[in-house]
C-alpha cells in the first residue's frame, strides 16, 4: 500500500516520531509553535481596524503597508507573507478568497475558519460574490461594486471595513469589539451597519 | 525584466502547463487568456513554480491585476471586478 | 473552450459543480491533530526544510477523490510526509518501522 494513504492519525504519529528521533525537531518546538499560533486571533486585526478608523495617519499606513501597520502594534509578521489591506468605501466592497488553496492573513486573524477553506466558498466567491454575501445576510446597495480579491501568491489580504454609523465618540476598544473575523474578509460588515440593514429590510 | 506600470493593459497567457505533467502554478485557470489591467506592482518573489519542487527559484515581479468580473463568467453584475496576484511571466502586454 | 476541462482539481474558482453547494458557516473546532500538523509545518518551514509551495504541491498531488474526502489537515500531513520523503529528511523504511511500532 502507498505509504501516503495510511490513516492520517497514524501517519502523523509516525512522521513525528521519526522526525524527533532524527533530531529534526523536538516536542518542545511543536508545543511552542502551537502556543504562539494560538496567540493570533481576529482581535489583532480588529485593533488595527479600530485604530485605522480613529487615526487618519494610521489608516494611511494600513493601506500603504499592512505589514508595517501590524508591527507598529507589536503584531509579529516576520517570517509570514506580507500583509495587504483593502479598504471598503461607500462605492466598493472587498471580498477575499483563495481559490487555489486557503491563503489567509493568519498573522492578524489567526487560524482560517472552516468555511474559508471549503470548496463551496472557494468556488463561488469569484463567480457569485453577491450570492455568497447573501448567505451571510450581507446585502449591498445597488451602486456598490464588489471587488473579489483572489489571494493567489505571496501576499495575504485583509479588509478594512467602513466604520458603521452610530459609533461616533467611541474609543478604540469599543470600536475593536464590534469588528469580527468575517468583516475583515468581507463576508460581513460591522454590526452597526448590519443592524441598520435589518431594520430597513426586516423580511430578510 | 520589462516591468508593467499601474494602468497597463495586459493579457494572461492562455497556457495550460497542468495538462503536460506535474506542475505547481499560481495563476487560476479561470483567468487564462483574459484581459485585465495592472492595479499596481507588488514587489518581486521567488517563482513558486520552482519553489514547489525545491529547485533554485528566480525572483520574478508580481502584480495586482484587475479583471472585469462579468466578462470572465458571462454572468454577474456590471462593474464588479476580480483582483488577483499574477507573476510577470504569466502576463503579456495587449 | 471550456476551461473547466483543463484545470487541475484543486483550482476551484467558479467550478460549476460547487456553485449550488451552500457554504457551511458553522464554526468547526480544531482538534489536537489539526494543531499539531499545523505546528509541524511551521517548524519545518522555519528550519528551511519545506516551503509553502512544496506544501501546496504535495496537497495538489493528492488524487481528486481523496482531496475532497480528506479534511484540511489530513491533506497537510499527507503532503508533509510526501515532501519529507522527497527531500530525504525521512526514509520510507523509517516511516514503515515507526508505523509498525505503533
Amino acid at each position: 500500500m502507498n505509504l501516503l494513504e495510511t490513516d492520517s492519525a497514524a501517519l502523523l504519529a509516525a512522521v513525528r516520531r521519526v522526525l524527533i528521533a532524527k533530531g529534526v525537531l523536538t516536542d518542545a518546538e511543536i508545543a511552542d509553535r502551537i502556543a504562539k499560533t494560538e496567540q493570533a486571533s481576529p482581535a489583532l486585526g480588529a485593533r488595527m481596524v479600530a485604530k485605522g478608523w480613529l487615526e487618519p495617519d494610521y489608516r494611511a499606513l494600513l493601506l500603504e503597508d499592512g505589514t508595517k501597520a501590524a508591527e507598529t502594534l507589536g503584531i509579529m509578521i516576520r517570517g509570514a507573507p506580507p500583509l495587504g489591506v483593502l479598504e471598503n468605501t461607500p462605492l466598493v466592497h472587498n471580498l477575499v478568497v483563495c481559490t487555489l488553496c486557503s491563503c489567509y492573513p493568519r498573522a492578524v486573524l489567526g487560524y482560517p475558519p472552516f468555511w474559508f477553506k471549503s470548496a463551496a466558498y472557494r468556488a463561488r466567491a469569484v463567480r457569485d460574490p453577491r450570492g455568497v454575501l447573501a448567505e451571510w445576510g450581507t446585502l449591498l446597495p445597488d451602486n456598490v461594486r464588489v471587488r473579489v480579491v483572489d489571494s493567489t501568491a505571496d501576499y495575504r489580504w485583509m479588509v478594512l471595513p467602513q466604520r458603521p454609523a452610530g459609533t461616533e465618540g467611541w474609543d478604540e476598544a469599543q470600536l475593536a469589539a464590534i469588528v469580527r473575523e468575517g468583516d475583515m474578509i468581507g463576508v460581513t460588515v460591522p454590526d452597526g451597519a448590519r443592524l441598520r440593514e435589518k431594520t430597513l429590510y426586516p423580511e430578510r | 525584466m520589462t516591468g508593467f506600470a499601474a494602468g497597463t493593459a495586459v493579457r494572461v497567457r492562455d497556457d495550460w502547463p497542468e495538462t503536460r505533467g506535474p506542475v505547481h502554478i499560481r495563476t487560476p485557470h479561470y483567468l487564462r487568456g483574459m484581459r485585465g489591467e495592472v492595479v499596481r506592482p507588488l514587489g518581486a518573489f521567488p517563482n513558486p513554480e520552482d519553489l514547489a519542487f525545491a529547485r533554485t527559484a528566480p525572483v520574478i515581479p508580481l502584480y495586482h491585476v484587475r479583471f472585469d468580473q462579468p466578462s470572465i463568467w458571462g454572468e454577474g453584475r456590471s462593474g464588479d471586478e476580480v483582483v488577483v496576484e499574477i507573476f510577470e511571466h504569466w502576463l503579456e502586454p495587449v | 473552450m471550456d476551461k473547466d476541462l483543463f484545470r487541475a482539481h484543486h483550482d476551484l474558482g467558479g467550478v460549476s459543480k460547487f456553485l449550488c453547494e451552500p457554504i457551511d458557516k458553522e464554526p468547526h473546532i480544531l482538534t489536537d491533530f489539526d494543531r499539531e500538523v499545523d505546528a509541524i509545518r511551521q517548524v519545518l518551514a522555519a528550519k528551511k526544510l519545506m516551503t509553502t509551495d512544496e506544501l501546496r504541491r504535495g496537497i495538489e498531488a493528492i488524487p481528486e477523490e481523496d482531496y475532497h474526502r480528506l479534511s484540511y489537515y489530513q491533506r497537510w500531513i499527507r503532503s508533509i510526509t510526501d515532501n519529507m520523503l522527497r527531500r530525504g529528511v525521512v526514509t520510507e523504511a523509517e516511516l514503515r518501522a515507526a508505523l509498525e511500532g505503533q
